[in-house]
């Protein structure tokens, strides 16, 4: 049963993600091309951290870091008068109060709680190459386009609103579907944060069991639950190309660049 | 102990010369800085050797994919599909168990170490992304260089080596170097997927990820091990930069492609 949730679970952090991430990029593009220096840092220095370190780092420190930031503030909060420190050596220890999720929560909040981490972790490392890709496409959009509408009188928002944010999709397509693709592939890495995903799973089921302990004795499957899993990314990477394929077609009506033809 | 001692005992831990166990708690910020340094020369041989044997690879895997005969082209093109199309994590999982297969069936058992079995993968991985680089970059040698080869009454082998090759990798080198820098980084993921680390001899993020289980702690190991990777990265772009400079020796200056980082993030 849990191998079929688990399924259920990636596609449900693709579904969740996607939409994050680009709310991620959008901002931080945004801001790497604000006219307001430390905001225009920040933009630039969010789509910088990605290059030069390998992502899985992110992956393993964002986890660690969003729990315990989250802890730390509801301690600071709900504890004011806790005097014990919050390091202690190797520990890392708030109130009972502050912890995340309340240590008498049922187990469906702690599993909720694991996948909103991975969610935000991947929002965030998957955001930063968003806001590159959609950076680029900002720059994209012909210069002259922002000059005629503010010839015409529009105000800088609505040039950005009304000119420049439905021009730039279609720039940032090539990257997007890249991105997507990418997302597709970095879904395993859900195994390493925790979450009971495809990978645990078939990690799980596949390791040999023995009479003594389970209904179904086998040997060890973990090859041919694993030979499966790679059947089914193929397949998903296959399918999207099919799909991102048409998209473009379709976004590309009516543009002047080379996809638009025939 | 003091640092020195800390990087004599611990400097070449990952391949096993040196103290035998890792240090348990009370870690100084000497001895992150050593153990994960020492983790990273598992980083840099794997990307170093599935470099250079990927490349090699790579260049017959595009050739193949170019070839007009089926029987060479689409063994190539599912080659390329299978590993460009699924998760490397996963790749390096089932490599594992079918190593593990072939061991108890008593074939190549050496197969099942992470130095070998892993590496083998990422020269496979790293042939079909690069492969997919070359192929593109044949394609779009120009046209008129191989009419100028023709009508130097060059054919077939002479022509390839001579024209088509050198301009191929000329097109390919600024993409190519991509490749290598996120190659690099994909070696982290070797002791997270199947392969165990045996006696604890890991690579960077592996011991990274030790000091953060130990001390529950990601703002110290984590950025340590940041901070490796951007410095490598750095030296990489330096020596594929100079390789590009010489490939484009012939040309104006202006005229010369400058590499883009344009990263690929994750395979």
């Amino acid at each position: 049963m849990g191998l079929y949730w688990s399924f259920l679970t990636v596609l449900a952090l693709l579904a969740i993600t996607a939409p994050t991430a680009l709310l991620f990029g959008f901002g931080g593009a945004t801001a790497a091309r604000s006219h307001v220096a430390p905001l225009r840092w920040l933009g630039k220095s969010y789509i910088a951290i990605v290059r030069g370190v390998p992502d899985i780092i992110f992956f393993l420190f964002f986890v660690i870091a969003i729990d315990q930031g989250l802890e730390w503030a509801r301690h600071q909060i709900l504890c004011p008068d806790w005097t014990e420190a919050i390091r202690q050596g190797n520990d890392f220890r708030v109130c009972p109060a502050a912890k995340l999720p309340l240590s008498t929560a049922p187990q469906w909040v702690h599993e909720v709680y694991g996948f909103a981490t991975a969610v935000v972790t991947f929002a965030i490392v998957f955001g930063a190459f968003a806001a590159n890709v959609l950076y680029g496409a900002m720059q994209a959009v012909p210069l002259g386009q922002l000059e005629t509408a503010g010839a015409y009188g529009m105000s800088r928002r609505q040039t950005f609103w009304r000119v420049l944010v439905p021009q730039m999709w279609i720039y940032a397509l090539p990257g997007l579907s890249n991105l997507w693709m990418i997302l597709i592939k970095a879904t395993p890495l859900l195994f390493l944060l925790g979450v009971e995903d495809i990978v645990y799973w078939a990690r799980e089921l596949g390791g040999s069991k023995m009479a003594r302990f389970s209904d179904y004795p086998h040997g060890d499957w973990r090859l041919w639950y694993f030979l499966g899993l790679l059947v089914f990314y193929l397949g998903f990477t296959k399918i999207s190309e099919a799909v991102l394929e048409r998209i473009t077609k379709r976004l590309s009506r009516g543009q002047a660049t080379i996809g638009a033809g025939t | 102990m003091s640092c020195l001692e800390t990087i004599q005992a611990y400097g070449l831990r990952s391949i096993g010369i040196g103290e035998r166990l890792l240090p348990k708690a009370d870690f100084t910020l000497c001895q992150q800085f050593t153990l994960i340094g020492s983790g990273l020369i598992w980083n840099i041989y794997f990307a170093v050797l599935a470099l250079m044997i990927g490349f090699f690879l790579a260049n017959a895997v595009a050739l193949g994919k170019s070839a007009r005969a089926p029987w060479l082209r689409r063994p190539a093109n599912w080659f390329i599909l299978v590993f460009r199309g699924s998760p490397l994590f996963i790749q390096f999982f089932l490599a594992y168990f079918i190593f593990l297969r072939l061991k108890q069936a008593g074939a190549l058992p050496w197969l099942t170490s992470a130095q070998a079995g892993a590496l083998l993968v990422l020269v496979l991985n790293t042939a079909a992304y690069s492969a997919e680089i070359f192929y593109g970059a044949l394609r779009s040698v120009p046209k008129g260089e191989v009419e100028a080869a023709d009508a130097y009454g060059m054919t077939g082998w002479t022509r390839f080596t001579r024209v088509i090759w050198p301009t191929s990798m000329r097109l390919a080198w600024p993409a190519y170097t991509n490749e290598a820098i996120f190659l690099f980084h994909a070696t982290t993921l070797v002791f997270f997927s199947g392969f165990p680390a045996w006696q604890q001899r890991g690579d960077a993020l592996y011991y990274a990820n030790y000091f953060a289980d130990k001390t529950f702690n990601p703002f110290v190991a984590y950025p340590i091990v940041a901070f490796y990777f951007i410095c490598l990265t750095l030296v990489i772009t330096g020596i594929f930069g100079l390789v590009n400079k010489r490939l484009n020796r012939h040309l104006p200056q202006e005229k010369r492609a400058r590499i883009k980082l344009r990263p690929q993030y994750i395979r």
